[in-house]
């Protein structure tokens, strides 16, 4: 049961990160679990990078997988990446289509947003909340 | 009587709708008071014109960067853009008409180099209301627009370096557009491929 979404920025570094885990086991597993996660999506950017070029659609769809792993992207205008990390329990790729569309749309409401940085974390509990509300409405946190 | 739009209690910005394409003027000369304040305030705190060019460009990079995925969305098939020259017609049209109500007037590529375009403004909206002392005649207010340019640019991978300078009696502005090599490279393979 995994489900782990992260934006990426221009220089790799991650503008935001949320495990959309459902999170019942213990913690030692749970935290080896997290750093896989982070390190399956960190080693797929190479292939979003080679993918975002060769279409101008934002949704990549399945880019990477990594045993039972699958890594879905969307690629935003400004060249964001959007990662989700998940297993089959994550249903569709549509609702997977859906839940990048409105995080798409709540990530411009922050960037535009005149004291953010560009290229740097963004700290606001608010969008927290929101992506976690997006997330549950889609189906992909678990 | 005004209708004030009372802030619910919880509400946040990411309740609201994004700012809609049906245009949210501002009016020219609140705009023309507020940047020449701007350029004002800026005029005093450098020592060069080049420190002054530099200021305004990067007053203009906050504007580039929030335009790239506003304008994304607002489009009826979002999509991003790959290729130059469909990114430069991009800005001549969308950000342009969005950002001062007008297409640019027209978009070049140097003769000389293949990496180097050039967008034209004859009346930029910026200088609408500013004259320029003779003794400072390369300065250019367009630098903010430069800037703005160069951030949307750099924002969707096509790192550039973008320069304002008037050509033309000083009426209209040219914007100098060079890329780097590797967007040139990038082009290239993605032309071969298609």
């Amino acid at each position: 049961m995994t489900s782990y979404f992260v934006i990426v920025g221009h220089q790799d570094n991650p503008i935001f990160e949320l495990d959309l885990s459902r999170t019942q086991d213990s913690g030692g597993a749970n935290e080896s679990r997290r750093h896989l996660n982070q390190f399956v999506a960190h080693a797929s950017l190479d292939l979003v990078d080679e993918a975002k070029w060769q279409s101008g659609a934002l949704y990549l769809k399945t880019v990477d997988r990594f045993n039972e792993l699958i890594v879905t992207a969307f690629v935003t205008a400004s060249q964001m990446r959007f990662l989700l990390v998940h297993d089959s329990s994550v249903r569709g790729q549509e609702s997977i289509r859906a839940f990048f569309n409105d995080v798409y749309e709540l990530f411009i409401k922050a960037i535009l947003n005149p004291f953010y940085v560009p290229n740097t974390y963004i700290v606001s509990n608010n969008f927290k909340k929101k992506v976690q509300i997006v997330a549950k409405k889609h189906g992909v946190a678990l | 009587m005004a209708a004030v739009r009372r802030q619910k209690a919880n509400e946040t910005v990411f309740d609201k709708s994004l700012p809609s394409k049906s245009k949210p003027e501002v009016n020219i000369s609140t705009f023309a008071f507020l940047f020449s304040e701007v350029v004002q305030y800026n005029q005093q705190r450098v020592t060069s014109l080049a420190q002054l060019h530099e200021k305004l460009a990067d007053l203009g990079r906050h504007v580039g960067f929030r335009m790239i995925d506003l304008l994304c969305v607002r489009d009826r098939a979002p999509k991003r853009e790959t290729r130059i020259v469909n990114i430069l017609w991009f800005i001549q049209k969308t950000v342009w008409k969005t950002l001062f109500g007008k297409e640019a007037d027209r978009l070049e590529q140097a003769t000389a180099t293949e990496a180097t375009y050039y967008l034209f403004e004859d009346e930029p909206l910026v200088n609408k209301f500013v004259s320029v002392p003779k003794e400072q005649s390369s300065f250019n207010c367009a630098a903010f627009m430069a800037g703005t340019v160069e951030a949307f640019l750099c924002g969707v991978q096509f790192p550039c370096r973008v320069k304002a300078f008037l050509v033309k009696e000083q009426t209209t502005t040219a914007f100098e557009i060079t890329f780097e090599d590797s967007v040139i490279e990038r082009d290239k393979r993605l032309e071969a491929n298609k």
